[in-house]
């Protein structure tokens, strides 16, 4: 087996913000019947989670479920777990309608921190999604684009948010966010 | 700029995050259909000035389809619903009545 490599090598870059590549994460995309509570069961009997709120976040011991969409959670957990969950949710899900795939690779993850509001300014810049406190509070997942590529975007605080793109696109993202983070280009919106 | 809700996660979004999947609440003819029922459904829409339903799907997010009513001259939103319905529901056309009695579309009003 090859070792695994993160999109862009845990690249780092520091402006206003500080930009870094989150490394190697697991990552599995379940979707099924997020209504039904044989589902719900299966899900927690794997991840020890409770189904997230719409746009939100469910966190066990170690894993976590984000709302990707009505039907779908994208399960967070080690990157080297990440296969093992795959087996136990197909297991544990069999019978029922659904589709459990490994997706650690195929996604980049960056993080974004900063001071006072520094984090919302810089990515502000690059997305049409509202970003103002109270519309995406800290802890909820949203689905948007970032430039001209899909990602999810998620405040943990005010001082720091995650995001999720797909790997190919992880270069242009990190730049994006570099360029968008330079000293001195501050809006000074929030 | 348009602003639609999606109806499936109350997401506000902006236009550039959907993508339009034109007129709304078409009845397919196909096979075994007459020529004047084919040719309906294939080319004839609605371009109206004012009120009208559309299809848009959330590309940038959960990735459905949803329908929504709005004014194409003022860009005005009545509202957004769900994609599993043949007609708009009661509390949509309720919302266009009151801001423009007398509306009519294809045979809605």
């Amino acid at each position: 087996m090859s070792e695994a490599v993160s999109a862009v090598q845990g690249a780092s870059a520091s402006g206003f913000v500080d930009v870094a590549e989150a490394g190697l994460v697991g990552m599995v995309t379940i979707r099924g019947d997020l209504g039904d509570s044989d589902f719900a069961h299966a899900v927690w009997s794997v991840t020890h989670c409770g189904l997230p709120k719409k746009r939100g976040i469910a966190a066990g011991e170690s894993d976590q479920l984000l709302w990707m969409s009505p039907d779908e959670l994208l399960l967070v957990c080690a990157h080297e777990e990440a296969e093992a969950r795959v087996q136990a949710l197909s297991a544990a899900l069999s019978g029922q309608h659904h589709l459990v795939v490994n997706v650690s690779d195929a996604r980049a993850v960056f993080r974004v921190s900063g001071s006072g509001s520094a984090v919302r300014e810089a990515m502000a810049k690059v997305t049409p999604a509202d970003l103002r406190p109270r519309i995406l509070g800290v802890g909820e997942v949203r689905r948007t684009r970032m430039a001209q590529v899909p990602a999810a975007i998620c405040f943990d605080g005010e001082d720091q948010a995650t995001i999720v793109c797909f790997r190919s696109v992880g270069t242009y993202v990190f730049d994006l966010l570099v360029r968008s983070s330079k000293p001195g280009s501050e809006v000074g919106h929030f | 700029m348009l602003i639609l809700k999606c109806p499936y996660c109350g997401v506000a979004c902006d236009e550039t995050e959907l993508h339009a999947g034109g007129e709304a609440h078409l009845t397919r003819h196909g096979p075994g259909s007459s020529d004047a029922d084919f040719e309906e459904y294939l080319f004839m829409r609605e371009n109206p000035r004012g009120v009208h339903f559309e299809r848009w799907r959330h590309v940038y997010g959960c990735g459905k389809w949803f329908h929504a009513a709005r004014d194409t001259a003022t860009l005005e939103v009545f509202g957004t619903y769900s994609a599993q319905v043949a007609e708009p529901p009661k509390d949509v056309r309720a919302a266009i009545t009151a801001k423009v009695p007398g509306w009519r579309w294809r045979d809605l009003s």
